[in-house]
């Protein structure tokens, strides 16, 4: 079983690698709208990537007001 | 279709659509790729009229307010019919707003009743100081709640039934159907109040242009608290027998699945959304092989040849075949709203057979005033007003640029709580819309930027500036204010609207780092569609009135002076 912490650096990770930022740009407390540079369509492609990744599935709702990674990795976390 | 001129309400003409169409599909709900509900308009009052009773024994009737703060599904349409049914006010409210902002606009509709899904009231259970406020509220209805899950004194949606025939309540035309929150989530909250006859008059004149009839599959992916799918996503193909198809889902993968899957005839989508898929749909295009990319131009051009004065729409499947396959074959346009389209997007799909109803509307308005009705397509303007629609240009310039005013059965009576904003808004019949804009020969309006201070964004969201000052509150500056660019330094478009944050700084005061950040820190606790984009610094003081309110409007005229592209420091 992950940590929250494994889980956090792996969607950074994933973010990092799918947007084509460097790796190590992206913290935690990052708004990845505004640190990613893209619109909710494309967050909603981040998360079905991250679905596949950590074998979950992520309803919408359970995202809905989320922009920082952290409050995105706890989501994640609490449906492993 | 059912002739609306009989009817008197909403409520009305939805009960007789469920007799008439009693055997027709009327909702399809699909989670992902796996469909979950699938409701004949029979069994749709089958499951509407236990909730109508309940909220009859609970002392819901003639005038009482229920909000709905639901995604799209079955349940929404559910819900309001039974509020309509015990001739109740719908409050429907925008899922994606905060706790904070839910509570308020709860607060000051008057609901008496809430409907909600689970992980909504979750976060709205937890602002114990917002749902206090809300002291007119009497009943909380939780969808989809887990079977251990504490409610905190709402009821499960799904056992607020009870039993025996519901009373029917007739309204009157001019009653209030619906309070819709145009904006106004930080600030004064502007809850339009919009009648039964809004609504009757609008199915008619937008069913005229664009008719639904059984058979007819809507995608409904716009939320339906909006005015669009309002419309088109529920009381439109209702009235006609068409089938609504929801999604729980908007992944694109869902989304494009979904096209051919249910055979979509009819889909509304904002901006945003349509570009995208142009963009996606043009990077396939260029990865074709010369040799079929040619071909594939070639067919694209003979469309546009025998399209030119209305859409042929059996031609353009035949010759463009794959692509009118991606989108389920039996396509037979998309409906854009909430904000404005880029003309080149617009011209893109209709080169391709897929006409694309645009137009123009607010709120205010009763979802649409001008549509384009294909006779024939223009992508440069924003249509022709709607029948019944009277429009015009008051205090025009030399060009023919004026401010867009509108009388129709279909405009609000007013903002709920406030005659002032309500007689700034309706001056003698006629809602001024605070948009730009001239009418050419042919009769079609062309919008060309706005009077007012806000933005639209591209995903069809209304920003006004005053609604989001609150969060920049303690900034240690001397004084600020949030504006939208245009409205300082007017440009005749539509499009890439921006919020700009203007700073009066202290005296030896400078935009340093640390005041970045705290700029930064606290932009980001806005919805990114609510930021701001730049600041702008102004070393004079603000103009104020006596009650030291901004005068925003001559601080916009000073802030004129400066050079936009100098004056505007990115974040």
């Amino acid at each position: 079983m992950r940590t929250l912490e494994q889980t956090t650096a792996e969607v950074l990770q994933l973010a990092s690698t799918h947007f084509k930022v460097p790796a190590g740009s992206l913290s935690p407390e990052d708004d990845f709208f505004k640190k990613l540079g893209i619109d909710s369509l494309q967050a909603l492609e981040m998360l079905t990537r991250l679905e596949n990744h950590f074998g979950i599935e992520l309803p919408d709702y359970e995202v809905q007001g989320v922009s920082d990674f952290r409050t995105l990795a706890s989501r994640i976390q609490s449906r492993l | 279709m059912l002739d609306l001129s009989h009817y008197s309400s909403i409520g009305e003409a939805l009960r007789d659509a469920l007799e008439t169409y009693a055997p027709e599909i009327c909702l399809i709900e699909a989670d992902r790729d796996r469909e979950t509900h699938r409701f004949t308009y029979r069994e749709f009052k089958r499951r509407a009229l236990p909730l109508a009773r309940g909220l009859q024994d609970a002392g819901f009737g003639a005038g009482d307010r229920a909000a709905i703060i639901m995604t799209n599904q079955s349940k929404w349409l559910i819900s309001a019919y039974a509020i309509f049914f015990r001739g109740g006010v719908l409050v429907p409210l925008d899922y994606k707003l905060t706790p904070g902002e839910h509570w308020q606009l709860l607060q000051h509709s008057g609901a008496s009743v809430l409907i909600t899904e689970y992980p909504i009231w979750r976060q709205l259970q937890a602002d114990t100081a917002g749902r206090a406020a809300a002291s007119k509220l009497r009943h909380i209805l939780v969808t989809e709640a887990p079977a251990n899950a504490d409610l905190a004194g709402a009821h499960r949606w799904e056992e607020f039934n009870a039993p025996g025939k519901p009373d029917f309540v007739r309204r009157a035309r001019k009653d209030t159907a619906c309070i819709v929150y145009s904006s106004g989530t930080g600030g004064r909250p502007k809850g339009c109040m919009m009648t039964h006859e809004n609504y009757l008059e609008q199915c008619v004149a937008l069913t005229s242009l664009y008719p639904f009839w059984p058979g007819v599959r809507y995608l409904s992916i716009l939320p339906t608290n909006h005015a669009i799918d309002f419309m088109v996503g529920f009381f439109g193909p209702f009235t006609c027998g068409a089938t609504v198809v929801h999604l729980r889902t908007l992944r694109p993968e869902y989304v494009r699945d979904a096209f051919s899957k249910y055979k979509i005839t009819y889909v509304s989508l904002v901006p945003l959304v349509l570009k995208n898929l142009q963009k996606s749909l043009q990077a396939r295009f260029e990865a074709l092989p010369s040799g079929k990319r040619k071909m594939f131009d070639a067919l694209v051009r003979i469309n546009k040849a025998f399209t030119r004065e209305r859409p042929v729409l059996s031609l353009s499947r035949a010759l463009l075949k794959q692509v009118h396959a991606a989108f389920g074959g039996e396509l037979r346009a998309i409906i854009v709203g909430g904000a404005f389209s880029e003309p080149e997007t617009l011209q893109f799909f209709y080169d391709l057979g897929i006409p694309v109803a645009n137009g123009y509307g607010l709120t205010e308005a009763g979802t649409a005033i001008t549509v384009n009705d294909l006779k024939p397509f223009r992508a440069d303007t924003v249509g022709k007003p709607l029948p019944g629609m009277e429009l015009r240009i008051v205090a025009p310039d030399a060009e023919g640029v004026g401010e867009v005013s509108v009388r129709s059965k279909t405009v609000m009576s007013g903002y709920l709580n406030e005659p002032e904003l309500t007689a700034e808004a309706i001056v003698d019949g006629w809602l001024m819309t605070g948009d730009l804009g001239r009418l050419d020969h042919e009769g079609h309006l062309h919008l060309l930027g706005r009077k007012k201070n806000m933005i639209v964004t591209e995903e069809g969201k209304n920003i006004y500036p005053e609604d989001i000052e609150s969060v920049f509150e303690s900034l240690p500056v001397k004084e600020f204010c949030v504006f939208a660019a245009n409205y300082i330094w007017p440009k005749r478009s539509m499009v890439g609207e921006q919020l700009v944050l203007v700073l009066h700084l202290d005296s030896g005061q400078t935009l340093t780092d640390e005041l970045r950040r705290a700029i930064a820190e606290r932009n980001n606790r806005l919805l990114n569609y609510k930021r701001v984009h730049g600041v702008v610094l102004f070393e004079e003081d603000f103009p104020r009135t006596a009650s030291l309110k901004i005068k925003r409007n001559v601080l916009a005229e000073r802030l004129a002076r400066l050079d936009r592209a100098a004056a505007v420091l990115p974040l």
